[in-house]
């Protein structure tokens, strides 16, 4: 089975829908409290000229992480 | 409500960037104070409006915050006024919610947190323009409905809405609001039960407090856990084990049910178009954030700034001192000689103009930078640098008051309240003295001649040298971030989640505001500790006093004199002799201060009192009792260096005491630095002696 696609490895322009982020990390804690929930569709808007961090769309508000916290989000595959 | 404030105390709260600011200065106007909350670098503003009704109503504004889940000082703030946790603050009676009505989804996280509170709440949805150029339709009968409260739709920026926020202050018996969120697990209830037993035995909350406290403070993810007694940490560490282990993912489990509650009600009363338009922010950012176009508009922009802190300001700035030098010599002209008149004119006149010159490059980057906040440009700025500044362990946030340091660090270090990750800005604070000030230029100016004659380089090898000893600056404060970050900061490391928030057309009233406020704070604060050293530097070279001796004698036999004689020993390695050491004691007041001491330590030796040579030349003259020249290329070239690094400004100390609101950070930040730069000295002489040089 491939390994479950991630936040971090979504082109711009695509979305997809959260399957699943670990838990009990205060980083992705405060993510999670930002709308980032599993079963939210999330798009990736652009990533920056230097590569990161990437600008993303969740429940109609932007915002920008990196990849290091993009990494552990994990994709439903489309 | 308490009887000796019989009128109703009002809390702002809403997430950062929810225009809460703009609407605060709209229902108070000037009537406002600022302070800090005691042992927290957190504003307190307080203010004062009058109803409807003409009854006078209190407002406070609670920091900006994502959740009561405290991930930062400014987050543990919210959460311990609103419980009423604080001393030092009232517990409000009242709260006015405001979200913005564009991100209305996430806005509801902290919304349904507070109404659980108990406190009756107003909801302002701000920005509504915004959301409905979107082509959001949002039921606002349907939401107030809902959660049992009254909402309101508000344009801050215009002041639509305002009336009807003031009419809903003014209701007598508010309700408290009927929105429930979803319940707590039973089994997680009977433990956080358990934790408030704990708790309340420790003396950590009342014994009336609801099983949110605990939940709260079980909760606070700031390292530094501002607002909790450092007696009650460890047992609510423990708390939070039991917690974790009987209930692994027990916050986000939470955190999933609140938004399913808030997707539920959002689909009852939000409506958004299936395929989002493009948008006049879309269209500005495919701009800003190209690649190329990007990069490029950032650099013009900042540019702009550059020129404005660092070139623009200097004529008001010659306008000040001007005034201030004019004023000294009326005052030289019209009293008695003696102490009292050096007192007013050296000491008071210089020194209160030695603080308002700061004012012209305050006034601009504030305006500056709350035009950048306000036109929602300044998240874009931190998007297009956060890569680079990773690499030193900052985020986007820092880049700006990093690079006004180049024009001053006082601006550039009361500019870094803009970055909110306390970790970052603390490290911001910390190096921004090594960005290459203005202040410098004239020692540059000074030394590198004496350096480099004319006849031995030509104009653009100086102008290296000059880019040297900004690059060595830059190097040094990129080093010491990342050896912050990786040592005494360790650990403290919070994610970087930037907001993106739309573009729109600045609120100017608010921006002159936020101003004003600054340059007041400015002088208040740190204007009155600057004249307090300066004062102590002044007189130290000033007394005591050689009666008949001329100007030189006169400095060489001060304190500031002796104190030269006194370090003679500790600089000889670095290959100065006690004048530049009275040099170096002189200019810790400023940079610049060195270029004037040196010109009264030097001017009467030369015994020529009509056409004092100009300096360089006495400079090249000096020498040591056994004829070696005391500037010699590696002398000037360890002096620039020691005063990239040295930490020789009074004003960056009293704002960086004011910034971090202790004397613990200045001292450090005076010590490392100081070392740093006399052991780079030291090894510049050394290694250049023993090279042969």
């Amino acid at each position: 089975m491939l390994p479950a696609p991630k936040l971090s490895e979504l082109p711009a322009g695509d979305s997809a829908i959260i399957a699943a982020m670990p838990c009990g990390r205060p980083a992705l804690t405060r993510l999670r409290e930002l709308g980032l929930v599993p079963g939210t569709r999330v798009k990736v808007v652009r990533r920056a000229p230097l590569g990161e961090p990437i600008e993303i769309c969740v429940r109609g508000s932007r915002l920008a992480m990196r990849n290091h916290e993009a990494a552990f989000i994990e994709l439903a595959a489309s | 409500m308490s009887e000796s404030n019989p009128e109703p105390l009002f809390a702002l709260v809403g997430n950062p960037n929810c225009g809460k600011t703009t609407i605060f200065n709209a229902l108070t106007g000037l009537r406002q104070k600022v302070a800090n909350y005691p042992g927290v670098t957190v504003e307190k503003k307080v203010g004062e409006c009058i109803s409807q009704h003409g009854k006078k109503l209190r407002l406070i504004d609670l920091p900006g915050a994502y959740s009561l889940n405290a991930r930062s000082p400014d987050e543990a703030v919210l959460r311990d006024v609103l419980l009423g946790r604080r001393a030092d603050t009232q517990r409000p009676d009242r709260v006015i919610c405001i979200v913005d009505a564009a991100n209305l989804e996430r806005n509801l996280y902290l919304l349904t947190q507070v109404l659980e509170l108990g406190l009756p709440v107003i909801l302002v949805l701000n920005m509504i323009d915004v959301a409905e150029a979107r082509e959001w339709r949002i039921d606002v009968p349907k939401l107030s409905a809902l959660l049992g409260i009254p909402v309101i739709p508000m344009q801050a920026t215009s002041g639509q809405g305002l009336i009807e926020l003031k009419l809903a202050m003014s209701q007598a018996a508010p309700e408290a609001p009927k929105w429930h969120s979803p319940p707590l697990p039973e089994p997680l209830k009977a433990e956080l039960a358990r934790s408030r037993g704990l708790l309340c035995q420790a003396g950590a909350v009342r014994t009336e407090a609801t099983l949110l406290e605990p939940l709260y403070l079980i909760s606070d993810h700031d390292p530094s856990h501002y607002g909790i007694d450092a007696a009650h940490l460890e047992r609510i560490v423990e708390c939070r084990k039991a917690l974790e282990s009987r209930f692994p993912g027990w916050e986000d489990e939470l955190v999933n049910a609140r938004y399913a509650a808030i997707s539920e009600l959002c689909a009852q009363v939000l409506k958004r178009p299936d395929q989002p338009g493009v948008t006049i922010t879309d269209k500005l950012d495919a701009v800003f954030l190209h690649p190329i176009w990007g990069g490029l508009s950032m650099l013009a922009v900042m540019s702009v700034l550059f020129y404005l802190i660092f070139s623009i300001a200097q004529v008001p700035q010659g306008w000040i001192e001007s005034a201030f030098s004019a004023l000294g010599n009326w005052v030289q002209s019209e009293m008695a000689p003696g102490d009292l008149r050096d007192l007013i004119v050296n000491g008071v006149i210089a020194g209160v103009a030695g603080v308002l010159v700061f004012l012209p490059q305050i006034l601009i980057l504030f305006f500056f930078i709350g035009l950048m906040e306000d036109t929602g440009y300044m998240s874009r700025i931190a998007f297009v640098v956060d890569r680079l500044m990773s690499t030193v362990g900052l985020n986007g946030k820092a880049f700006l008051p990093f690079l006004s340091s180049y024009a001053c660090a006082v601006p550039g270090i009361m500019a870094t309240r803009t970055i909110d990750s306390p970790k970052d800005r603390l490290i911001t604070i910390l190096i921004a003295p090594l960005a290459s000030c203005s202040a410098r230029l004239p020692v540059y100016g000074l030394l590198i001649p004496a350096l480099l004659p004319a006849h031995l380089a030509s104009a653009w090898v100086k102008a290296g040298l000059m880019l040297g000893m900004y690059a060595i600056g830059t190097l040094g404060a990129f080093f010491f971030a990342w050896l912050f970050n990786k040592t005494i900061m360790r650990g403290a490391s919070s994610p970087m989640i930037l907001e993106m928030p739309d573009y729109k057309v600045p609120a100017l009233k608010g921006v002159l505001l936020h101003v004003w406020e600054r340059a007041n704070l400015f002088v208040k604060r740190a204007g009155t500790v600057i004249l307090g050293l300066s004062i102590l530097i002044w007189a130290a070279s000033t007394y005591p006093k050689t009666p008949g001796a001329d100007d030189s004698t006169q400095l060489a036999n001060s304190i500031a004199g002796r104190a030269g004689h006194l370090i003679e020993p500790l600089v000889k390695p670095l290959g100065y002799d006690w004048k530049i050491g009275i040099g170096l004691i002189s200019s810790f007041a400023a940079r610049e201060v060195f270029v004037n001491t040196m010109s009264v330590v030097y001017a009467v030796e030369s015994g020529d009192d009509e056409d004092v040579q100009p300096l360089r030349n006495r400079l090249a003259e000096e020498r040591w009792p056994d004829g070696r020249p005391i500037y010699s290329p590696l002398v000037c070239l360890s002096l620039m260096v020691f005063y990239v690094f040295a930490m020789q400004c009074v004003s960056t100390i009293a704002i960086v005491r004011r910034e971090t609101n202790s004397w613990k950070w200045p001292m450090f930040q005076l010590g490392y630095l100081t070392g740093t730069a006399y052991l780079l000295a030291l090894v510049v002489y050394q290694v250049g002696t023993w090279l042969g040089y």
